[in-house]
């Protein structure tokens, strides 16, 4: 949603909305969220600005009506953008000192495309030219209700909190504008030199987004690549033959389209027998799953799904990931009967069907690897 | 409301829970008095090597059972090593805990098979690897070793290159034998747990953990000399940064003193991630990635840390107002408003982290395992609530006065 020369300003937006709105000052904001006990957090991904926190059931309302100022009314005021724009700077040398998201922002722009798949935490330039007429601009044209999530979850009384968010919320007008034409990813292989102590393998391929009918047959593979210490990446790379500390695979979507992305990090003398195996375990799925791996997933999604009630914060995530991807709040109940529902024939086929393929791969280190160019 | 029950088994192990039936999950976990301080230079590394390969195996399940089992009960499991301490845990439906405890407990009794040591010994070396590209790259280990000298508290958890290199299985069975005995155990759970249940099969499959002879000490340490790959150089060396890392020790009180409450309020008044005056000073402004301070109780004593991250140009500049900062607070003080605000977000974290049993499980394994004492909910909610201003310039007086041991991650000596 950044113009293409300002990467960083969604989060500098993020910044900037939290300095000051309606009738509070920055430093009253965060004093209000302490008051109140709030654990607050604040981000930027792909698609996404979200604002949200946990807290003791009776801060609900004040913390609800903290948030719409701070949505629809924010000072952005202009003596506080070169904080925030020192802000941005700081987060973008961490990343520059963390290895692993290095390559993991290489590799996302490898998969979607430089620009859908511009990192959050945007580039040197792009922040250092940004305006305070471009964050105000920003904040026009895209923080606008159509488009816009409240989730909430835990204890509180439906009807009150309605009736809130209507006085709260009800007169917010606006759509935001149709998102530009996105730009796509190509296959292909990338190399970070760098004198590090171990070689970090990033991989990804395409894959079908959360949205897809046939989604959870995608994810069950996955689950079986990666959920667990039993998950034939960890079993296979790590405990048999102790090539890395950390290896593991996840799904990842944008509306239209999604990536199944990995990562391993080994000494450089093993990163290559590491990538070998690893891509080998992931081609393997369409040979076929035992029965015992699907089992053990099953009971790990309905046991997740079970302690998610002891977590508001994670109940909350779920809802917003469905309604974002799938337009509505999907059950944990309807999950359980769809995973429940799943057989290994089914599994096994749609990797078959869908054999992954199109790999991008990003590594960092002293040396390059060998790469399959299929 | 929660339930607290507890005993003590023939063998010696004790058991410890604090029972909710309403909650959705039942959390169990041995805590085991033994870390990296209890170690020995051969032994460098040993406590957090044998948690690794603790899940390898036992008399009756191989290595692959083991982590089949933990993903069929569908649960959270993993397992830390601290200075003092090495955790095995899990979470799961109260409708695995049996399975669950038969599991957890075989596993304290592992194979230690030869050749599994020889790969988990290449994770290890991989995990030390790892820590080396990750920012403060080995800063806090460095501090810690700074500190409280290379051996003790300030003894490396992972170990280092060379320890691990040269660990033999025997070092860690020996180890084993004389850390692992019951008496150095507790049971902890919290949750939806079965107390009555957990206990009886606890019994019985522990009976025979007192019978296992112990190995005798290892040589004690040459003190004069230094454990092979440890320096105490103030400074290590990151060419490729691009921020530059400073940890700072100074002292704090111990794991079971009274005025460990004022010393949490007061970090969270100066350093909070978020509010705090750091927080205003450092990173609201953009003059630091990250300026923190936290303190961490050990048995007898504590530490406190001061963590600042920055442009590695306003390093020097960023110290200083730290400095000014901790020189205000020592001087005048906080403000009741601060203070009420810190007690505000503290006692709100406190209530919203019990809901979870697997949050509560280390509060019971470790102040049972530690202080010999369970604290419910409100009771530590009301420590936080009884303390005052002056409370909290005593704490700053008796923690923040002394020169800190510093500790820098920089690319070059650029304070010199």
């Amino acid at each position: 949603m950044e113009p293409v020369d300002r990467g960083g300003l969604a989060g500098l937006m993020c910044e900037m909305i939290q300095r000051g709105a309606g009738p509070y000052s920055s430093r009253d904001i965060v004093e209000r969220q302490d008051t109140l006990g709030l654990d607050h957090s604040a981000g930027v991904s792909s698609s996404l600005a979200s604002y949200g926190a946990t807290m003791p059931a009776d801060a609900l309302s004040e913390a609800l009506s903290l948030y719409a100022e701070i949505i629809r009314r924010p000072h952005m005021p202009i003596d506080q953008l070169e904080d925030a724009l020192q802000v941005s700077m700081q987060e973008l040398r961490a990343v520059e000192d963390e290895p692993t998201q290095q390559v993991m922002i290489r590799l996302k722009q490898l998969q979607y495309g430089d620009l859908t798949g511009r990192p959050a935490c945007g580039t040197q330039a792009g922040i250092e030219s940004t305006e305070i007429d471009d964050v105000r601009n920003f904040f026009h044209d895209r923080y606008r209700p159509r488009g816009a999530i409240l989730a909430i979850a835990g204890r509180f009384d439906w009807d009150a909190v309605q009736e809130q968010c209507i006085s709260l919320f009800g007169d917010w007008e606006g759509d935001t504008a149709t998102p530009p034409l996105l730009d796509l990813g190509k296959p292909g292989y990338e190399h970070i030199s760098q004198d590090s102590s171990q070689t970090h393998i990033g991989f990804s391929f395409d894959a079908a987004p959360f949205r897809d009918k046939d989604f959870y047959l995608l994810r069950a593979g996955v689950g079986v690549l990666s959920d667990g210490m039993s998950s034939r990446l960890f079993d296979r790379v790590r405990e048999q033959r102790g090539l890395c500390y950390t290896v593991s695979a996840s799904t990842h979507s944008l509306l239209d389209r999604g990536a199944i992305f990995g990562y391993a990090g080994t000494t450089p003398e093993r990163a290559q027998e590491t990538l070998d195996v690893t891509l080998r375990e992931i081609q393997s799925l369409a040979g076929g799953i035992e029965i015992a791996e699907l089992e053990r997933l099953k009971v790990r999604v309905q046991s997740s799904l079970i302690m998610e009630q002891e977590s508001c914060a994670s109940a909350v995530a779920s809802m917003l990931s469905d309604w974002y991807h799938r337009g509505r709040v999907v059950t944990a109940r309807e999950i359980e009967a769809i995973i429940e529902s799943l057989t290994v024939e089914q599994v096994v086929e749609y990797w078959r069907n869908h054999p992954p393929k199109n790999f991008r791969v990003v590594t960092l280190g002293p040396q390059p690897l060998q790469v399959p160019s299929s | 409301m929660p339930t607290f029950r507890e005993t003590t088994l023939a063998c010696g192990l004790r058991i410890a829970a604090e029972v909710d039936p309403r909650g959705y999950s039942a959390s169990l976990g041995y805590f085991v008095r033994t870390g990296a301080r209890d170690e020995t230079d051969v032994e460098a590394g040993v406590s957090h090597f044998l948690e690794h390969m603790m899940f390898k195996g036992t008399a009756r399940r191989s290595a692959a059972d083991v982590n089949r089992e933990l993903d069929e009960l569908g649960g959270q499991s993993n397992a830390y090593t601290s200075e003092e301490q090495t955790v095995y845990y899990a979470t799961v439906l109260p409708k695995y805990q049996d399975r669950i405890v038969d599991l957890l407990t075989d596993m304290m009794r592992p194979s230690l098979a030869d050749a599994d040591f020889q790969t988990e010994r290449q994770v290890i070396l991989e995990e030390i690897a790892k820590y080396e590209d990750s920012p403060p790259f080995g800063a806090f280990e460095r501090a810690m070793e700074r500190y409280f000298g290379p051996r003790g508290l300030g003894r490396r958890i992972l170990g280092t290159n060379e320890s691990i290199t040269a660990m033999t299985p025997k070092v860690m069975s020996d180890y084993f034998s004389r850390c692992y005995s019951p008496e150095n155990i507790v049971l902890a759970a919290a949750g939806n747990v079965d107390f009555d249940s957990l206990v009886d099969q606890a019994t019985q499959m522990t009976e025979r953990w007192a019978a296992m002879e112990k190995a005798a000490a290892p040589k004690a340490d040459d003190p004069s000399i230094f454990p092979e790959g440890i320096t105490d150089e103030e400074t290590i060396e990151t060419p490729d940064a691009a921020q530059a890392y400073l940890v700072r020790v100074s002292p704090a009180p111990k794991i079971n003193d009274p005025r460990r409450y004022a010393t949490r309020l007061l970090s969270t008044v100066l350093g909070d991630e978020s509010g705090s005056r750091f927080f205003w000073e450092m990173i609201d402004t953009g003059r630091a990635e990250a300026c923190a301070m936290w303190p961490q109780e050990f048995g007898d004593c504590g530490a406190m840390f001061t963590y600042l991250v920055s442009h590695p140009d306003e390093l020097t500049a960023n110290r200083k107002s730290v400095d000014f900062l901790i020189d205000q607070v020592v001087r005048d003080g906080v403000s009741e408003d601060e203070l009420q605000r810190a007690k505000n977000k503290t006692l709100a974290a406190c209530i919203m982290q019990s809901d979870r049993p697997s949050n509560r499980l280390f509060g019971v394994g470790n102040g049972w395992q530690m202080r010999g004492e369970y604290l419910e909910l409100d009771a530590m909610l009301e420590r936080y609530r009884q303390v005052t201003v002056d409370d909290i310039a005593q704490a700053a007086k008796e923690c923040l006065t002394s020169a800190p041991t510093e500790t820098f991650a920089l690319a070059g000596a650029l304070l010199e």
